[in-house]
């Protein structure tokens, strides 16, 4: 940035043609032509959501995106939501109590319905099965350079029939996401829109990622630093995950019950496999096989009773919260294999494909 | 040229990833495109050249933004404080220049510091911030890191995020309710500079931003205090006051059904005089809808304490509207604690409410009064030579000079505009009431008399006036015409303590009767509540009476408030203007119209006897002009 005439002249001059390159994308603006109308109609569509915490540096609140007229809310799956109360405000000050339908651990992502009426929504895009290889790829006119507009609660800022706070920025990279929040790696690892401006601010996540014509193209994801050098991200899940994810949930909530925790608080994932693990008592808590349901792909695979977890795909875990992560870091259908102790010997066992989430074993 | 290169340095940021290529030709740019990027580089030049770079030597510094060409710069409290009086303000022409402070409004951020050495300051016009949206363009130009060595401002840019934030206080100060909230990225440093819209104007001061994790620096997430808002106390600050903020005299609560409903009112207040009680529905206040409690704190934190605003309220399905009376915050002992670090220990303050008390730190100090809070311990402000003569402290005030300045501006155009010779004949006031029945009004320097149907009253108009209104009724009319009176013939030094209030909004159709005030539609300021205009008020004190003069821009006296005690509600007279005289009259006390009077000629008589002078209207106390 240095100010030297030169690039002064080169750079206002592609200013310029900025300029007029906004003006030309905003004429086709779903809404409206300003900026002013897109931002208005999106932030109808966003919810501000209020549940847990308050303690220890974790808000109590989020954001969320209405995604269809019968009041469902994609959102990103946090602690905020470990709530039996979970509160939505919409944009005109509506206020309704929210259920968790449930959740996609993978993406982190959760989707929570409403009981409202007459609800402005976002379609989201088909989501067919992701052909091999391309799970992550970014949505149909989304690239590098994209200008847009972060939706979100960002710090909790707006109240009551208070609109959400809008940011401006473009997509500086479209990357496999690499972060990780305190010592837990974000499970996803497929590709997100790297914003320029500030999101990963408290409250924003589960925001809305518009662009300047107005369309949904992505999710702002939670505060997370980057694995490689620990800055803050500024984040967005690409609609096509955040539509497959969605999906995922209310797939297998309509075919099933939708997936609650077992009754012990083990977490999905585990409990998907058939495995039952010791009552989380500690921080570290040792992830000792308690029991395993019968008929289970646990089961099969011959796993058993006081098996000590040392090994999920060949990743060690030393505590049941890590057996989690690293289950969760798997997509629904890869393959799992994990390594236990048991009489004093390291013995492998193939558990097949993961489960989809909701499916009991 | 720096200008544009400043442009370019953010242009860069927004332009580079989208473009593959540096090497776009001039000629293929579209003369629109062409056009509006001129604009634009004009626009944050006028912005650039308005900001100032406020220096307050170890204790720091920030930003600033000249809104007069004789030197006025609005800024934040939090910047000046460390500062003192005197301050170096540097501006975009390389220059430094001396500066006064002016005003304080602690409970807003907001201060008024006046630079010396010219009078065609470069300045921004202030905007009309309701009218800002979420997602306008905006930009701002302040000192972020007080990196302006060279003292030419750094400029950056973003869109509005959101209007009407509400940011919780710091104890009662530092408030920002109807704030603007952007992601210009505001640093520490930027706090007082200006927040411009596309044309350059002035939407808002920059003052506040959420910070998290990241420590005090941008994360997208500042707050800037309303254009509309600053406007609002731009009169007060002018008049060198320590201004307060209002309150109803009553909390609200959201009910269960969502409506916005009174949990608690004091009985001093005026709301309640005017008939608002408890579970009554508060459905608008200044003209703005209020749905929420939050929309009550935003509406109630953009006004100064003392103005009088439309408050709209539902009971049993009916919807009422009234004026109500705005009381302080705090105490004027509590303002000046705020100001002076809250160092000291404090005797017993008088709680704020009522009329008497409701526009904190009003009244220059009387010779009983106790020494100024801080005041009398604060260290001998030594000024540089450019600042001689341009500061004076006083009780209440941040800076009395500026009061004295702006009390004699007023009382010039209020002769220039009164043609009445300065003789001490009696005026006879006559014409006809509503029904048509006569009325006459005797006014001398010894007596003041109405002959009405109903009677005759009459007051001792000589010397300190009498607290009995008079006639009954009316709320005390012959003494507000006796000040009314001495303020045409002689200017303010005959009133008493006489002082620059600042400005409140009028109503040229009364807002509560729809009676017409005679002056027709005049165009109301932006952002001012329900349509009114501002305008100035000189406010008087004589023995227990207390006087307020609405004055025009042009100098006619449109009104005034007179309370013959405290804690009560006056009697307000309203002068329909005319060629020269007033040409009719309205009377008001409390909820009721006391008479509309016809005035139909105004005859100034020589003295009836030899009457001496008794020296009546010599200012008890102080009343310098």
């Amino acid at each position: 940035m240095t100010a030297c005439p030169m690039h002064a002249m080169a750079a206002t001059r592609r200013w310029a043609v900025l300029a007029f390159l906004m003006t030309a994308t905003v004429g086709a603006a779903t809404w409206g032509a300003t900026p002013e109308e897109t931002i208005a109609g999106g932030a109808r569509r966003v919810v501000k959501l209020y549940g847990a915490g308050g303690v220890r540096g974790l808000e109590a609140y989020q954001t969320g995106i209405l995604v269809s007229p019968q009041g469902h809310i994609v959102t990103v799956l946090s602690t905020v939501l470990d709530s039996d109360g979970i509160d939505c405000v919409l944009d005109d000050g509506r206020r309704y109590p929210a259920t968790l339908l449930g959740a996609d651990p993978r993406r982190e992502l959760a989707v929570l319905s409403i009981a409202g009426e007459e609800l402005p929504f976002y379609e989201l895009p088909p989501s067919d099965p992701p052909p091999a290889g391309e799970a992550g790829k970014p949505a149909a006119g989304v690239s590098v350079g994209t200008r847009v507009f972060a939706l979100s609660n960002l710090f909790g800022v707006a109240v009551g029939d208070e609109r959400v706070s809008a940011q401006h920025g473009v997509v500086a990279a479209i990357v496999p996401l690499e972060a990780r929040r305190g010592a837990h790696e974000a499970p996803y690892r497929g590709d997100v829109y790297i914003l320029d401006c500030t999101t990963s601010n408290p409250g924003s996540a589960g925001g809305a990622l518009v662009d300047w014509r107005g369309r949904l193209v992505g999710m702002l994801g939670k505060e997370l630093r980057a694995t490689a050098t620990g800055v803050w991200l500024n984040y967005a899940l690409p609609i096509d995950e955040v539509a497959r994810g969605y999906r995922n949930v209310l797939g297998a909530g309509s075919e099933l019950s939708p997936p609650t925790p077992d009754p012990d608080g083990l977490p999905y994932d585990v409990a998907l496999l058939g495995i039952v693990l010791v009552p989380d008592l500690l921080d570290k808590t040792p992830p000792f096989v308690e029991s395993i349901r019968d008929g289970s792909s646990a089961a099969r695979a011959g796993l058993r009773a006081d098996d000590l977890l040392v090994a999920v795909n060949g990743r060690s875990v030393a505590s049941r919260a890590a057996v989690q992560q690293a289950l969760a870091g798997l997509a629904d259908g890869d393959p799992v294999r994990v390594a236990v102790i048991r009489d004093g010997s390291i013995v492998e066992c193939d558990l097949g494909p993961k489960p989809q989430a909701g499916r009991k074993p | 040229m720096t200008e544009i290169v400043r442009i370019a340095a953010w242009g860069v940021v927004w332009a580079i990833t989208l473009l593959p290529t540096n090497d776009i030709p001039a000629a293929e740019i579209p003369p629109a495109v062409r056009a509006a990027e001129q604009a634009r580089i004009e626009a944050i030049a006028r912005g650039a050249r308005a900001a100032v770079a406020i220096f307050a030597g170890e204790a720091g510094g920030g930003s600033g933004v000249l809104v007069s060409a004789d030197g006025y710069a609005l800024t934040n409290f939090h910047v000046v404080q460390p500062a003192g009086v005197a301050m170096k303000c540097g501006l975009s022409d390389g220059k430094l220049y001396d500066a006064v402070l002016v005003g304080l409004d602690p409970t807003g951020d907001v201060a008024l510091v006046k630079l010396v050495g010219r009078d065609d300051f470069p300045f921004a016009e202030l905007a009309d911030s309701d009218l800002v949206e979420v997602g306008d363009f905006c930009f701002a130009a302040g000192n972020p890191f007080l990196l302006a060595t060279d003292l030419r401002p750094s400029i950056s840019a973003g869109i509005v995020s959101g209007t009407r934030r509400y940011q919780f206080p710091a104890g009662t100060i530092l408030e920002y309710a109807d704030c603007l909230q952007v992601d210009a990225a505001i640093n520490p440093g930027n706090s007082g500079g200006g927040l411009f819209d596309a044309e350059g104007r002035v939407i808002g001061v920059n003052g506040r931003a959420s910070f998290e994790k990241r420590g005090r620096v941008n994360v997208g997430v500042g707050y800037a205090i309303s254009s509309n808002q600053l406007r609002q106390f731009l009169g007060c600050l002018k008049g060198g006051r320590l201004v307060d903020h209002a309150t109803l005299g009553a909390t609200v609560a959201t009910a269960d059904d969502g409506r916005v409903v009174v949990s608690d009112i004091l009985e001093s207040s005026d709301a309640y005089r005017r008939g608002l009680r408890y579970d009554d529905e508060v459905v608008a206040l200044a003209g703005r809808p209020v749905r929420t409690v939050n929309a009550l704190k935003n509406i109630l934190g953009t006004l100064p304490a003392g103005w009088r605003v439309p408050l709209a309220y539902r009971r049993s399905g009916r919807r009422r509207e009234v004026l109500v009376r705005l009381a302080g915050l705090h105490t004027s002992g509590e303002l000046a604690k705020i100001v002076s670090g809250g160092a000291e220990a404090e005797g017993p303050e008088k709680p704020p409410g009522g009329p008497g008390d409701d526009g904190e730190g009003k009244r220059p100090g009387r010779p009983g009064d106790p020494a100024p809070h801080g005041g009398g311990k604060q260290p001998e402000v030594v000024l540089p030579p450019p600042l001689a003569g341009l500061y004076e402290p006083r009780n209440g005030f941040t800076n009395f000079h500026f009061n004295v300045v702006e009390r004699d501006r007023v009382a010039r155009s209020v002769a220039a505009r009164h043609p009445f010779p300065a003789g001490d004949a009696p005026w006879v006031v006559s014409g006809r009431l509503e029904k048509g029945q006569p009325f006459r009004i005797e006014l001398s320097d010894q007596r003041a008399t109405i002959d009405l149907p109903t009677g005759t009253s009459s007051i001792d108009a000589t010397g300190e006036l009498d607290a009995t209104p008079a006639p009954p009724g009316s709320g005390g009319l012959l003494a507000a015409l006796v000040l009314w009176r001495r303020l045409l013939r002689e200017g303010p030094g005959a009133l008493g303590r006489t002082t620059y209030w600042g400005t409140v909004p009028h109503w040229d159709s009364d807002p509560h009767s729809g009676a017409p005030g005679g002056a027709g539609d005049v165009t109301a300021a932006p952002g001012t509540p329900g349509g009114a205009r501002l305008v100035d008020v000189l406010d008087t004190a004589a023995a227990s009476v207390e006087g307020r003069f609405l004055v025009a821009d042009d100098g006619f006296v449109l009104g005034i408030d007179l309370w013959p005690t405290p804690d009560a509600d006056p009697c307000e007279v309203r002068f329909s203007p005319g060629e020269g005289l007033p040409t009719a009259m309205e009377v008001r006390h409390g909820d009721e119209v006391f008479g509309r009077f016809r005035i139909e000629r105004i005859d100034v008589e020589p003295p009836a006897a030899s009457g001496t002078d008794p020296d009546a209207d010599t200012p008890a106390d102080g009343g310098t002009t």
